[in-house]
């Protein structure tokens, strides 16, 4: 187990280079909340944006956020598998730890190429996303799973911004404070899960 | 002849599915408490550690153990000198699980349909499995089930050639596959025998034993240790990341089955393995 960091969310690109699978650290800023429905969401409507026009393939996130194709500039964002339980008054959020990462693989590699940068769930990721983490590098972490109510204390502001209508699947922007994260994959593709079990079983010799 | 109102298993379906939300069971509790003095990482202890804390805070600020408070499934044993007054008994369990995860603040996680996935905005409906039984109560087992962990179960139709072997190389890898999805620490819900169906209903069964205990039958308590044993030196650990409490428990209910084959199927759980029983 490395160090603890303390890294502000967007990352810094300098930040990303940094980090290395194993690196346990605390996230402060702000990410968005996106899962399964509001993936496939973001990733048919930039192909039927593209289907009409093929012009569309060549925009940026940024371009694709200005022409209302995608509800928010993912450039440089992270995005938190998340739905959570609802909030009760006077809370943020609800119960708020992450979903399994394996189901969003069909949409991610687009999605990171259009410039998401980070990622946060638990559980693996496919061959085709890992490429794609190394071709934009990118990072991916692990947030403990069912841990969802230890990890809601650190949203500080939790606020619906698209596809309201997908209930807890809606995305969110979110304001995390010192928000504890695992690297699994880092920007040149090490993979902690691949790497720690082995780890744990030499070590124990 | 008793008779129970379905407004009498409204109201505690209701109580049910949160307290199953927000508590889990004094005997799953220990369970995940006490791994954490076995656990040999370093990082596998500060991730129990974390499971720890998050149950403290879900108990102290009624905040669900996990977002995904799942799918509302029951075990329903209806005394057959029981007579029920009111509704339907499906439509009062699912009412009560309607107003349970509406008023409970619970997520509400289940689509209408298998592919055109629309919510149906309280959770409902509900997957309830009824049995007869003697008596005149009405016990209802409520095991809220998240699919983080469903998702990768499996069913493996074995041949009886497989023996006991087979069994423990399915089981064992089930759990490998698995790895970090099913948010280990797991607890192993195991059905052996019956029919394709059954198994895997037993396997879901299982995972609502007490923890701690082991099958009556003695070969089958002895394989429930060996195999617990074989997955905590797998590795995977908490999280999947490194560790030896990669399982909490294995649980197998068995049934008689067919001469030419051996079903069994794998219901994995997380560590959250949440059920509250009652007895109306």
């Amino acid at each position: 187990m490395s160090e603890n960091k303390h890294i502000t969310v967007p990352f810094q690109r300098e930040d990303i280079e940094k980090l290395k699978a194993g690196d346990y650290v605390y996230l402060t800023g702000t990410i968005y909340s996106a899962r399964d429905a509001a993936h496939k969401r973001m990733y048919d409507a930039i192909k039927e944006a593209e289907a009409k026009d093929m012009s569309v393939s060549e925009l940026s996130g940024t371009e694709l956020y200005d022409r209302k194709i995608l509800p928010f500039d993912i450039t440089g964002n992270t995005i938190y598998y998340l739905g959570p339980t609802p909030a009760k008054e006077g809370q943020v959020i609800g119960s708020a730890g992450p979903t399994t990462s394996t189901r969003m693989d069909k949409y991610t590699p687009l999605i990171l190429d259009k410039g998401l940068i980070g990622m946060i769930g638990k559980g693996k990721r496919s061959k085709e996303v890992v490429d794609a983490i190394i071709r934009n590098k990118a990072v991916y972490f692990a947030a403990v799973g069912g841990a969802g109510a230890l990890l809601s204390k650190c949203i500080k502001e939790s606020e619906v911004i698209a596809y309201d209508d997908l209930g807890t699947e809606a995305v969110r922007k979110m304001s995390v404070e010192n928000f504890p994260a695992i690297v699994v994959i880092d920007s040149e593709g090490n993979n902690l899960y691949e790497t720690a079990v082995s780890d744990y079983l030499n070590n124990r010799q | 002849m008793r008779t129970i109102h379905t407004q009498e298993i409204i109201k505690n379906v209701k109580e049910m599915c949160i307290e199953a939300n927000l508590h889990l069971s004094e005997d799953m509790e220990q369970a995940v408490r006490s791994s954490v003095e076995t656990e040999d990482s370093q990082l596998g202890k500060k991730i129990l550690n974390q499971l720890c804390e998050n149950l403290d805070i879900a108990a102290s600020d009624e905040i669900p153990i996990c977002q995904d408070t799942g799918m509302a499934v029951l075990f329903v044993n209806i005394g057959q000198d029981v007579h029920i007054e009111g509704m339907s008994i499906t439509d009062a369990i699912n009412e009560g699980v309607r107003q349970g995860y509406t008023e409970g603040f619970l997520r509400k996680s289940v689509v209408k349909d298998p592919l055109i996935r629309e919510n149906t905005k309280d959770n409902t409906p509900a997957i309830i499995h009824y049995d007869i039984v003697p008596g005149e109560n009405i016990e209802i087992t409520i095991a809220p089930k998240g699919f983080g962990s469903e998702n990768m179960s499996r069913v493996f139709m074995l041949k009886p050639a497989d023996g006991e072997e087979g069994v423990k190389a399915a089981v064992l890898s089930a759990v490998k596959d698995a790895g970090p999805n099913a948010c280990p620490p797991v607890f192993v819900g195991v059905g052996l025998g019956g029919d394709f169906e059954l198994a895997a209903k037993l396997a879901k069964k299982a995972l609502t034993r007490k923890a701690g205990t082991h099958s009556t039958l003695s070969h089958i308590a002895r394989i429930e240790e060996e195999l617990l044993e074989a997955i905590n030196n797998t590795g995977i650990g908490p999280g999947g990341l490194g560790g030896r409490t990669t399982a909490l428990a294995v649980n197998i209910e068995t049934y008689a089955t067919h001469i030419a084959g051996m079903p069994l199927a794998v219901n994995m759980c997380c560590h959250v393995n949440r059920h509250v029983t009652r007895t109306l």
